[in-house]
C-alpha cells in the first residue's frame, strides 16, 4: 500500500511544481474520408472527427477528477489533409473549406487544438501538396485551433529544397496576414525534418499514415518537477545529477501511462505512445531553462548549455522509457524561446544567440521553436535558417524543426505578445549575410551516406 | 476487487478533524482501510486509504461532499484513486 511520504510527494509535484499531462491527443484516420466531391468531404470529415473525439473532453475532465492530476489540453490530430484533399481541392481556396471545417469539427468536441492540416514532401510535393502549402495563410487566418506543419526533409530522402524555398516564403505570408496580431498566426506552423506519425503536441502533430484508425497519444510535462528534484542534490557529481532526473522522469511518466491507458480505456480508442516530451510554459517554475540552470549555468546559452541539455535528454529518455510501454512522438526537451520564462530571461541578458539555439537542437527535440525574428527577415534567410535545421535532423537521424515567427512592423529588442501558454518573446537578432543564391538553385539535397543501411 | 481511494487531509491541526470526516465516511457506508498522519513544515497531514465498493455515493459526489466538509473545518480535504500513487511510486 502506498505511504504517506508517496502522496504528500506526488500532491506536491501537482499542487507546486505545475506536474500535469499536457495534453490527450486522438489521432484520427481520415482516409475512409477521401471523396472527389469538395462538398461530400468536408461532410464526411467533420462527421468523422465529431464521431471519434466526441467524448474528448467529458472523459479528460473525468480523469482530472480521479486522479486530481491537470489535463491542460484536448487536441486532435488528422490523417495529413494534402492527402484526404487531394482528389477534391483543385484550388488553395478549396482546401481552405477543409480547414474550416477541421475548426469546428475541433469547436463541436471541445478540443483545444487539431493537427493535420499538413503535407509530407521530403523527397517532392506533388500537385495537392502544393496547393494545400499555399492555402497556408489563408487557412491559418481564418481559423482559431488548426495547426499545419510539412515535412520538407527526412535522412531516408535528403532535404526538398524547391519546398524549403517556398516554405520561406510562406512563413512571411502567414506573418503577413496576421500583422496586425503581431504576427501571431505563425505559431500555428511549424517545418520538420524526419516528422514523428504519433507526435501529440501541436502545431506539429498529424496523424500518419502509418496509424491505425484512430490511436490515444499522450504528452507529459514536468520540468517544474525536475528542477525540483534537482535542488536537493546541489553539488552533487554528474552521477547522482543523472540518477536524480532518471527517477524523476520515472515518475512524471508514470503519470502519463496511467492517464493515457485510462483515456484509451474510457474512449474505447487504442493506446499508442506517451511522448516524454519536457515541455515548459510560462508560468513561474516550469522552464527547461531553470533546469539547466540549476544544473550549474548562470543563463542557458553560457558555454557548457549543449552538454547539460545533452545529458538531461537522455537522462529524461531513460527514465522514462521504462515507466511507459510505448514511448513515441518526439520524446525529448523542448526549448521554445517564449514558452519558456528562463529562455525569455536568457535572450534579454544577451546569454543565447539563434546559432546557440541551433547548437542545442542538435541533443534535443525539436528545434529553433516560437522564435521571433524581425519582421524584415528576407524570405530566402528564412529558408537558409529552415535548411540548416533540416540538416541538422537529416545527418543526425533525428526529428528536428522550426518555428520561426517574423513579426512584421517590429525589429529587434521589441516584445511580442501570444498570450496565455504561449507567453511573449523579445524579437532576436539574425545574420544578416544572403543566402538567397544558395537557396534559389532548386532542387534537392540527396540522403546523406549513412542513410544507405539495406 | 476493491475500489480504493486515497483522502489526504492537509491543514492547521484542530478538534475533531478525523472524527467528522469518518462520520461522513461511515454515513455514506465508505469502509476505512488504514489512517495515518504527520506534521511537515507545522501542517497537519493525513491520509486514509478508504474502499468505496459499497458506497452509497458515486465518486464524484463523496469527492464534492468531502470538498466542502473540508471548506467547514478549514482544512484542505482531497479524494483521488489510489492507481495515480500506485503507480508513480511501484514498480
Amino acid at each position: 500500500m502506498v505511504n504517506i511520504k508517496e502522496v504528500i510527494e506526488t500532491n506536491k509535484m501537482v499542487e507546486e511544481q505545475t506536474l500535469d499531462v499536457r495534453t490527450i491527443t486522438i489521432g484520427i484516420s481520415l482516409l475512409e474520408c477521401i471523396d472527389s466531391d469538395l462538398d461530400q468531404l468536408n461532410k464526411k470529415v467533420y462527421k468523422r472527427i465529431t464521431t471519434v473525439a466526441k467524448d474528448l473532453d467529458k472523459v479528460a475532465k473525468e480523469i482530472e477528477r480521479d486522479y486530481g492530476i491537470p489535463i491542460v489540453n484536448r487536441r486532435i490530430s488528422v490523417t495529413p489533409i494534402a492527402l484526404i484533399g487531394g482528389s477534391a481541392c483543385k484550388t488553395p481556396e478549396d482546401f481552405v473549406t477543409l480547414a474550416h471545417t477541421m475548426d469546428a469539427a475541433a469547436e463541436a468536441v471541445g478540443a483545444n487544438l487539431i493537427g493535420g492540416y499538413s503535407a509530407l514532401v521530403s523527397k517532392g510535393m506533388t500537385t495537392a501538396d502544393e496547393l494545400l502549402i499555399k492555402s497556408i495563410p489563408q487557412a491559418l487566418s481564418s481559423t482559431n485551433r488548426v495547426c499545419s506543419s510539412v515535412n520538407l526533409a527526412s535522412t531516408k530522402t535528403g532535404i526538398n529544397m524547391d519546398a524549403v524555398k517556398l516554405m520561406g516564403e510562406i512563413l512571411l505570408e502567414v506573418a503577413e496576414v496576421s500583422k496586425d496580431r503581431d504576427s501571431v498566426d505563425c505559431m500555428k506552423l511549424v517545418v520538420f525534418c524526419n516528422a514523428p506519425d504519433d507526435n501529440p503536441f501541436m502545431a506539429g502533430a498529424f496523424h500518419g499514415v502509418t496509424e491505425a484508425d484512430a490511436i490515444i497519444n499522450v504528452g507529459v510535462s514536468g520540468p517544474g518537477v525536475v528542477k525540483k528534484a534537482l535542488e536537493q542534490v546541489r553539488g552533487e557529481n554528474f552521477e547522482v545529477l543523472c540518477e536524480t532526473i532518471k527517477k524523476t522522469a520515472f515518475k512524471v511518466t508514470r503519470v502519463g501511462q496511467l492517464v493515457a491507458q485510462e483515456a484509451s480505456k474510457r474512449l474505447g480508442i487504442p493506446f499508442g505512445i506517451i511522448d516524454l516530451s519536457l515541455a515548459p510554459t510560462p508560468a513561474i517554475g516550469d522552464s527547461v531553462a531553470d533546469i539547466l540552470c540549476e544544473i550549474g549555468l548562470e543563463y542557458a546559452g553560457a558555454p557548457g548549455t549543449t552538454a547539460a541539455l545533452a545529458m538531461l535528454n537522455d537522462q529524461v529518455k531513460k527514465g522514462g522509457v521504462m515507466a511507459s510501454s510505448y514511448v513515441g512522438g518526439l520524446s525529448g526537451a523542448f526549448i521554445p524561446v517564449s514558452e519558456d520564462q528562463g529562455m525569455i530571461n536568457s535572450v534579454e541578458a544577451g546569454a543565447i544567440s539563434l546559432e546557440k539555439l541551433e547548437a542545442m537542437t542538435c541533443v534535443c527535440s525539436v528545434g529553433l521553436d516560437m522564435i521571433a525574428i524581425p519582421g524584415d527577415t528576407p524570405a530566402t534567410t528564412i529558408s537558409g535558417m529552415v535548411a540548416d535545421e533540416m540538416a541538422l535532423g537529416m545527418v543526425n537521424q533525428k526529428t528536428t524543426a522550426a518555428r520561426l515567427i517574423p513579426v512584421i512592423g517590429k525589429g529587434v529588442g521589441e516584445k511580442v505578445e501570444f498570450g496565455g501558454l504561449f507567453g511573449y518573446a523579445p524579437i532576436m537578432p539574425v545574420n544578416k549575410y544572403s543566402c538567397a543564391d544558395f537557396i534559389n538553385r532548386g532542387g534537392r539535397i540527396p540522403a546523406p551516406i549513412h542513410s544507405f543501411k539495406n | 476487487m476493491k475500489d480504493k481511494v486515497i483522502i489526504t487531509v492537509v491543514g492547521k491541526d484542530t478538534v475533531g478533524i478525523i472524527a467528522r470526516i469518518c462520520t461522513y465516511l461511515a454515513d455514506s457506508k465508505v469502509n476505512v482501510l488504514d489512517i495515518s498522519q504527520t506534521i511537515v513544515q507545522d501542517f497537519f497531514n493525513m491520509m486514509m486509504v478508504v474502499d468505496i465498493t459499497g458506497a452509497n455515493k458515486a465518486f464524484g459526489d463523496l469527492q464534492r461532499d468531502l470538498v466542502k466538509l473540508g471548506e467547514e473545518i478549514g482544512v484542505e480535504v482531497k479524494a483521488q484513486k489510489e492507481e495515480i500513487f500506485e503507480k508513480m511510486h511501484r514498480l
